[in-house]
């Protein structure tokens, strides 16, 4: 690891005045220390926001839920306002990484976290435009099994790996960012960026800013959610596909639906077109099939992954059966 | 206060260890602090810029650290707590957990410097004048190990498994996470809670029966 300066934080106005080029806010460390270990993020100061009074889950006056940057992925997950009114989130949280990386993680870190495409992740592969902006990608004519099916460029095939985010996409979710010059609310579904011919760029933040708050809206949907994640391995895995399911229903006819996707795209994939399909239907087989096809619209798989597009339309169909009742 | 006091009886094998070919050539990379000496960029020379002061296993421990030094490593290198593991050192194998203010952590992505005044408790500072710990006994008991290497870090998170489950916590496979459902400790809820400690021999069946043990056991 390449040395750096260490400051620890004590307010948000002392960690944003700390903030900097070749500066990075430390919070948990889960991913951005890996990435230091490993060379691939070389920041030569750590600004420490551990420690910020950033970690409280409030209720808000209108009903829906405030959560700081700082509360950690489990607390998070386990909090009994987020359980009650937001069981899709906690089920996506605790599908990620492991019960001791979940105590580390925190919620504006979890937003900001990298690819894990391993072109991306080491540093033996000369060709990565988001490490090396310009250098190409290994990964389009490589082993591209767990990459993009949609909104990929020729840039960059990289996924987004974060399971909550996921799960906040489709609960339109609003990210609180604070910098220098004030703050502002970005919508989770425009957190994150696609790669266009700046996949060096993950998200809207800007370097000098900091995640504050992840503030839910209220909704209908506690009774009819799940998260749906398949992976190679039973647990402790990256997703191949996620799925966050949610609906709101009038007897057996959807009046509400949303439908976000993991592990296909370099941000969370919020399928509007499958939520459309839905609405105003009863929720049978055939308007289940149709909200899956429609889930993959546009779908453009690589030489290892067009098993995605067939994993996503069944992982959709699943995750909509689940919330729905009927399996 | 103690500093670098630490002298476990197993200090002079430690040092004939260390003092070996084939170890201490594989360890020759990693200077007293911890830090690896890396030619080929732009590591300086680490130094002690930063004074921490935790506490560890019930003592204060203060340490002056290079900022780049995990806890794993000033566990291991700086304090000669070597019960912890260093296994993959990315935060993949869970050999390393740790508990930080009674709650698992990987060590090896923990950088020590963060730790002020916080409470570390290792597989060192489980025992209880003299008596194992009952996960300690459990593991022995059902043998839930082949050559070892996981197994401080398997029973520091089985430890912490039971405090999560006797505080509610749910799973990613328990059925409804709502407050109020009941979530029963099955085999898969153990299995999905340990899955953050990989074990390369396999004994998984017997680490599942050892965890049981202590979560049923009312003990822990």
């Amino acid at each position: 690891m390449r040395s750096f300066e260490y400051t620890s934080a004590r307010s948000v106005d002392e960690a944003l005045a700390g903030i900097g080029p070749d500066a990075k806010f430390l919070a948990g460390g889960t991913n951005l220390v890996d990435l230091m270990k490993g060379d691939v993020e070389k920041p030569a100061r750590l600004v420490d926001i551990s420690a910020l009074p950033l970690t409280d889950i409030a209720a808000t006056p209108a009903g829906g839920v405030r959560i700081g940057a700082m509360v950690r992925n489990s607390d998070c997950a386990s909090h009994p306002l987020i359980r009650e009114r937001y069981p899709l989130l906690s089920q996506a949280l605790l599908a990620g990484a492991s019960p001791q990386l979940r105590n580390m993680a925190s919620t504006g870190g979890n937003l900001m976290q990298r690819t894990r495409c391993y072109y991306f992740y080491d540093t033996a592969f000369d060709r990565c435009n988001k490490r090396v902006p310009g250098s190409g990608c290994a990964a389009l004519e490589g082993y591209n099994r767990i990459h993009a099916i949609l909104g990929a460029s020729n840039q960059c095939v990289a996924t987004h790996p974060s399971d909550m985010a996921v799960a906040l996409a489709a609960l339109d979710a609003m990210v609180e960012v604070l910098g220098r010059s004030g703050a502002r609310r970005i919508p989770a579904t425009q957190f994150h960026r696609l790669p266009g011919d700046t996949p060096h760029l993950d998200t809207n933040i800007e370097p000098d800013e900091l995640i504050v708050a992840v503030e839910l809206p209220p909704n209908g949907f506690a009774q009819r959610s799940h998260y749906l994640k398949v992976r190679d391995r039973a647990s402790y895995a990256f997703a191949l596909v996620s799925v966050a399911a949610a609906l709101e229903m009038d007897g057996n006819t959807v009046r509400t639906a949303r439908i976000a996707m993991g592990g296909v795209a370099h941000k969370p994939w919020r399928a509007m077109e499958a939520e459309s399909a839905l609405v105003g239907r009863r929720l049978d087989a055939a308007a289940i099939e149709r909200a899956a096809d429609a889930s993959v619209s546009g779908a453009r798989p690589l030489h290892d992954n067009a098993f995605k597009v067939a994993l996503a339309k069944r992982s959709v169909a699943r995750a909509l059966e689940v919330a729905g009742g009927a399996a | 206060m103690s500093r670098d006091s630490h002298d476990p009886p197993s200090e002079a094998r430690r040092r004939f260890v260390l003092g070996t070919g084939a170890l201490g050539a594989s360890l020759g990379a990693i200077d007293a602090l911890g830090a690896p000496k890396d030619a080929g960029n732009n590591a300086l020379a680490p130094e002690a810029t930063h004074r921490v002061r935790f506490r560890l296993n019930g003592e204060t421990r203060e340490l002056a650290l290079d900022p780049r030094v995990t806890l794993l490593d000033a566990l291991r290198e700086r304090l000669r707590m070597t019960g912890t593991k260093k296994g993959c050192d990315r935060g993949q194998c869970g050999a390393c957990t740790v508990l930080v203010d009674g709650r698992r952590v990987n060590s090896c992505l923990t950088l020590a410097v963060t730790l002020e005044g916080k409470e570390v408790t290792t597989i060192e500072g489980l025992s209880r004048g003299g008596a194992a710990h009952p996960a300690q006994v459990a593991f022995l008991e059902r043998d839930a190990f082949q050559c070892g290497y996981c197994t401080p870090g398997q029973i520091m998170s089985c430890v912490a498994l039971v405090d999560e489950y006797r505080h509610g916590m749910p799973s990613y496979v328990s059925r409804d996470v709502r407050p109020g459902a009941a979530i029963a400790l099955t085999d898969d809820e153990i299995r999905e809670r340990m899955s953050g400690n990989i074990c390369r021999c396999g004994a998984y069946v017997n680490i599942v029966a050892a965890v049981r043990d202590v979560a049923g056991g009312g003990k822990a």
